[in-house]
C-alpha cells in the first residue's frame, strides 16, 4: 500500500505522509475484522480448528465476537436447512454495515451432497444473503480458511468509501421516491374502488 | 429368554393379538402384533417377571407402501434380552396408543415418527413437529412425498 511504504523512509519526508483518507481507513478496517462465533455443521469443527493455536485466525487481526451487533463477518460454516435459514437472515442483518459474509464448504456453497434429496436444505446460502468469499471443500482445509480471510482483507481494503456513500445516498432517494409513487398509486386504486 | 420363548409366552397371555414371528437370519427377528392392543402388550412387557424389559432403545416409524408401520426395540437390563415388535396400521387411520407412561423415552422417538412418518400417537402428552418447522406441510420421509417448490419465499430444488 502507498500509504505504508512512506513509512520506510521518513526521514526523506520529513515525517510527512501524503495519502489517501480513504486508504487510512481501509488498512484499519481490513486488518481489524471481528467475525460472529457461530457455526453449523461439520464444517464449523474445521473453523474451530483455524481458532486454536495451530492456526490462530487471531494474528490476521479477527477476534471472535458473541454477538452480531459487534461483529463485522459472518462464517456460514455448514449444511444450512430452510428451518436455520430464516435464523441465519435475522443474524446477518443484525451484523452493522459495512458487513461481509463468508461461505464456507460445499454445502454453504450450492447445497453440497444434499442437492439433490435434501427436502430441507437451502441449495447454497447466496439464495438468502450475499456472499463475498466463497470457500470450496468439504470440509475446507483450515489454510483454505486463511487464504478466504486474506482474500476478505483484500476485498475491504479496495473498497471506497465516500463516493460509495454519495451514490448510495442517490440511490436512497431514488428509492424512496419510487416507494412514495407506489404507495400514492396504491391509494388511489383503493380509493377508486371505494 | 429367546425370541421364541418370548412369542410362546405373548401368545399364552394375548392370543390373537399376537400375529407372527418373522425370522431374520442376518438381522433381529421381529413379532408383529396387534396396533389395536399395543399399550398392553408393551406394558406386560415390560412389568412380568421373565421378560422384563426397562428399557426403550428406540421407536421409528416406517413406511411400507399401503400401511405406516411403528417398530419398538425393547431390551432388558437385567437379562441381557432384547426384542422387536412392529405395528402396522392403516395409511387412512394412523392411530396407535403412545407408550410414554410406559417409558419417558417414548416422547421424543413417538414426536419423531410423527414428524417424518405421520403417525398419530394417541395420549402423547404433547405431539408436536419435532424436526421440521412447526408450519412444515407433509411428512417428509413418507414413500409419496413430494418436495415443496418454496418454502417461506425460498426456493427448494436446486
Amino acid at each position: 500500500m502507498g500509504l505504508l511504504n512512506a513509512l520506510d523512509n521518513p526521514i526523506n519526508a520529513d515525517g510527512i505522509i501524503l495519502g489517501k483518507v480513504e486508504d487510512l481507513f481501509n488498512w484499519g478496517r481490513a486488518k481489524s475484522n471481528w467475525f460472529l462465533q457461530f457455526g453449523l455443521a461439520c464444517c464449523a469443527i474445521e473453523f474451530m480448528a483455524v481458532n486454536a493455536s495451530h492456526f490462530d485466525l487471531m494474528r490476521f487481526g479477527n477476534i471472535p465476537r458473541s454477538s452480531p451487533r459487534q461483529a463485522d463477518y459472518i462464517v456460514i460454516s455448514g449444511t444450512v436447512t430452510l428451518k436455520m435459514a430464516e435464523r441465519i437472515k435475522i443474524l446477518f442483518e443484525q451484523i452493522p454495515e459495512p458487513r461481509y459474509a463468508i461461505s464456507m464448504g460445499s454445502c454453504a456453497n450450492s447445497g453440497g451432497p444434499y442437492w439433490q434429496h435434501g427436502y430441507n436444505v437451502l441449495k447454497g446460502i447466496d439464495r438468502v444473503i450475499p456472499i463475498d468469499v466463497y470457500i470450496p471443500g468439504c470440509p475446507p482445509r483450515p489454510e483454505a480458511f486463511e487464504q478466504a480471510v486474506l482474500k476478505l482483507q483484500e476485498k475491504i481494503s479496495m473498497e471506497e468509501i465516500f463516493k460509495k456513500r454519495e451514490r448510495v445516498a442517490q440511490e436512497d432517494k431514488m428509492l424512496e421516491s419510487m416507494l412514495k409513487a407506489e404507495e400514492n398509486n396504491f391509494i388511489e386504486n383503493v380509493n377508486k374502488h371505494i | 429368554m429367546t425370541i421364541q420363548e418370548i412369542y410362546d409366552l405373548l401368545k399364552i397371555h394375548f392370543n390373537d393379538d399376537i400375529k407372527e414371528i418373522t425370522d431374520i437370519s442376518n438381522g433381529d427377528s421381529f413379532i408383529t402384533v396387534n396396533p389395536a392392543n399395543i399399550f398392553d402388550i408393551l406394558q406386560f412387557c415390560r412389568d412380568y417377571e421373565t421378560l422384563d424389559f426397562d428399557y426403550l432403545t428406540l421407536i421409528s416409524g416406517m413406511d411400507s407402501g399401503e400401511n405406516l408401520g411403528v417398530v419398538y426395540h425393547l431390551y432388558s437390563m437385567k437379562f441381557k434380552h432384547s426384542i422387536v415388535i412392529k405395528a402396522f396400521v392403516p395409511k387412512e387411520s394412523p392411530n396407535i396408543q403412545s407408550v410414554v407412561y410406559l417409558w419417558r423415552a417414548a416422547d421424543w422417538h413417538e414426536r419423531e415418527a410423527f414428524d417424518l412418518i405421520g403417525v398419530v400417537f394417541d395420549g402423547h402428552p404433547n405431539l408436536i413437529r419435532i424436526l421440521c418447522p412447526y408450519d412444515w406441510e407433509g411428512h417428509p420421509l413418507r414413500k409419496d412425498y413430494v418436495t415443496p417448490q418454496e418454502y417461506h419465499g425460498m426456493k427448494v430444488p436446486y
